[in-house]
């Protein structure tokens, strides 16, 4: 009988076209995404003389430089990054290559886009010239994130030369408490293991409370498995993920359908799987958090306060503390609760879905933004903007002062000048919370859309449960 | 892409951890389609002021540290994005080689496919050239990718390791997409085979997204 295999080991070896004796394995890669940060890439192709090997494998969508006022590539200010948008219209359109671009009723930020047209799957070996490819292994796909070099290797050949990651399974038992999402679950990993605590890995994620998430929140926890530095990170399929799938324009369908579940099913991990690295975190634990600092691993449940850099156990961490607190503008033992914000950011490729959307319009629904504060709500694609509207969240969000935006990455990272002012506080749905990430000088905090949304109407970090209490 | 084979250079230190590439290049800078002139935009957030003046506390501004073609860091370099901007900020500036006792996956990929050598080396042996690093213009350190070896201004020499594959493309400035080639029947194959098992999966075929 067969070893117990783990479920990246599966995907895996169904995509080694060779290996050589040193390790190296060239993968086959099944989906290749682009977005509108990959031009150099196909320059690479220009200068050898060489087409995409497999085009129809290949989707495309703007998201980095998209403008979220409008919809018209002419709306685009700079005209750089107007630029980057039609070099990725005129390379999908020379060389085939499906695009979902701005007017397109799929258009939106590229790891929205995959999962919501079903070309994100179980099984599949996914690749995109972002980091946080890995949201797609919340399907049960090994999906990974490369620079614009190995974008053109895929690019030309259709795979990627790989060394195979070492394998962690973080196992989160237990029940979540009310308003504790996926994003409260993969940041309350992050301060555990450290933002290089899965460095050199691929992530599977299991347990009882990983299993009772969404899709949504599986999404948004695998999207940051990159901020713990996890090559990638995964959830085994199961109902939740066919239930997803079934309809979706890209999912099989018919005996199609039958024949692709039959296969998801066999790819879960083996019982007595071996993996190189466990973790495990009490699900009834984790609590709403917020991050204070420059790095994702530094969050903190609501009800903390701003540790004191004279705690830390060495000099280094000392003087890194120092250095975040005074970028932050913060002082030691002041209480999450009672820090100001002037701006809150729902968006992202890390919550900008229609859950997302949902759980933050509750908190928005019969409230006001807080005054001094500039709120902002980028739904993550065209499909969740249309549902949206159609529910009647716009109206919600316009209602209580939020500025309802057109699809794109926005303030996550400003590429497309979405930035905050220097120290400017933002509480924001986004991933990162670097230096400068925002704009020079903003001061940004990472937090689930719920609490995001009580911090727009209070004006302050807030425990959602508290204020839905009333 | 330009060979690596050894280089013997001033070595920048920056004794920091989670060095992330929005540190390295801030996304305002990501707005070129070629990949050089990243140069002057390397660690801008550190190496200018608010009114575009050079920070003199920041060791790219200082001497002899200007010229620096190594750079040594702590743990985590190059975390974050995927943008290859970060190698080619630190190749266009003239770093070549970081040394720190570990790199974040793709960051690391992306600098061997820029010909900018990641070496990872102990955290106690980091510290040790770090302290080479702070003795300026006096103390350069040699970086030799066909032995594998940093020799410190003592003469000691360090043994590191580098991928036999990515040590190989290096050293004589290739780029894999060529090797990879030769491989074509092996993926022609590949193709076939998964196509006949998973029909759907065959591009998009048969499959139309609605509205579009």
């Amino acid at each position: 009988m067969d070893a117990p295999r783990t479920l990246f080991e599966k995907i895996w070896s169904r995509h080694r076209v060779l290996e050589r004796e040193d390790g190296q394995t060239l993968l086959y890669v099944g989906r290749h995404l682009l977005h509108d940060g990959g031009a150099t890439a196909f320059d690479v192709l220009r200068r050898r003389g060489l087409k995409p090997w497999a085009p129809e494998r290949i989707f495309a969508t703007p998201d980095h430089y998209v403008s979220t006022a409008g919809r018209r590539v002419e709306e685009i200010e700079d005209p750089r990054h107007r630029e980057m948008v039609e070099k990725l219209a005129r390379n999908t359109a020379e060389h085939g290559i499906r695009r979902f671009g701005l007017g397109d009723p799929n258009q939106g930020i590229v790891h929205v886009v995959g999962p919501e047209t079903g070309l994100s799957q179980p099984g599949l070996l996914m690749v995109c010239g972002d980091s946080h490819t890995s949201t797609h292994g919340a399907l049960g796909a090994l999906a990974f994130g490369i620079g614009s070099t190995e974008v053109a290797h895929v690019l030309a050949t259709q795979t990627l030369w790989q060394r195979k990651p070492r394998t962690m399974r973080i196992t989160v038992e237990g029940r979540l408490g009310p308003q504790v999402t996926g994003k409260d679950v993969i940041l309350a990993i992050i301060a555990r293991i450290g933002a290089a605590g899965a460095t050199g890995h691929a992530i599977e994620y299991a347990g009882s409370a990983i299993r009772s998430l969404s899709m949504e929140g599986r999404l948004t926890l695998c999207n940051m498995s990159i901020e713990a530095g996890g090559r990638a990170g995964m959830v085994a399929p199961d109902e939740t993920t066919y239930a997803y799938l079934e309809g979706r324009p890209y999912s099989p369908r018919g005996a199609d359908w039958e024949a692709a579940v039959t296969r998801w099913r066999e790819l879960p991990s083996d019982a007595g799987a071996a993996f190189d690295t466990e973790v495990t975190l009490d699900g009834d634990a984790i609590q709403p958090m917020v991050t204070w600092g420059n790095s994702p691993e530094d969050a903190l449940p609501i009800d903390g306060a701003i540790p004191d850099p004279e705690t830390a156990p060495d000099a280094e961490r000392r003087a890194q503390m120092r250095r975040m607190l005074d970028y932050m503008g913060l002082a030691p033992g002041t209480r999450l609760t009672d820090i100001a914000i002037d701006r809150a950011f729902i968006g992202s490729c890390t919550n900008s879905r229609i859950e997302d959307l949902r759980a933050a319009a509750a908190v928005a629904a019969g409230r006001k933004v807080a005054p001094g504060v500039t709120a902002w709500v980028v739904p993550g694609s065209e499909p969740v903007k249309r549902q949206a509207e159609a529910e009647g969240l716009h109206e919600v969000f316009r209602a209580a002062g939020f500025a309802w935006r057109e699809p794109g990455c926005s303030m996550c990272l400003g590429t497309n000048g979405d930035i905050a002012a220097p120290g400017e506080r933002v509480a924001s749905t986004s991933n990162r919370n670097f230096v400068g990430r925002q704009g020079p000088g903003a001061r940004t905090h990472l937090l689930s859309p719920a609490m995001a949304a009580a911090a727009a109407v209070t004006g302050r970090f807030t425990d959602v449960r508290r204020l839905l209490e009333g | 892409m330009q060979a690596f084979t050894t280089l013997t250079g001033i070595a920048a230190p920056l004794p920091k951890a989670n060095v992330d590439t929005d540190q390295i290049i801030p996304a305002r800078f990501l707005k070129s389609i070629s990949r050089s002139g990243f140069g002057k935009n390397l660690f801008a957030n550190f190496r200018y002021r608010e009114d575009g003046s050079e920070n003199p506390d920041f060791v790219l501004n200082q001497e002899p540290y200007r010229k620096a073609e190594i750079l040594i860091a702590f743990e985590n370099f190059g975390c974050g994005s995927s943008r290859e901007h970060a190698p080619w900020a630190l190749l266009d500036f003239g770093i070549r080689c970081v040394i720190a006792p570990d790199f974040a996956d793709i960051f690391h990929n992306n600098s061997f496919k820029n010909g900018v050598l990641p070496v990872k080396l102990p955290r106690e042996v980091c510290e040790q050239l770090m302290e080479d690093a702070r003795m300026g213009g006096n103390a350069r350190l040699t970086v030799d990718l066909e032995r594998e070896v940093v020799v410190r201004p003592n003469g000691e020499e360090i043994p590191f390791k580098i991928d036999p594959l990515r040590r190989h493309l290096l050293l004589n400035g290739l780029d894999d997409i060529g090797q990879t080639m030769q491989h074509a029947p092996a993926i022609d194959a590949f193709e076939a085979k998964r196509a006949a098992a998973q029909p759907w999966l065959a591009g998009a075929a048969g499959t139309t997204p609605a509205g579009a």
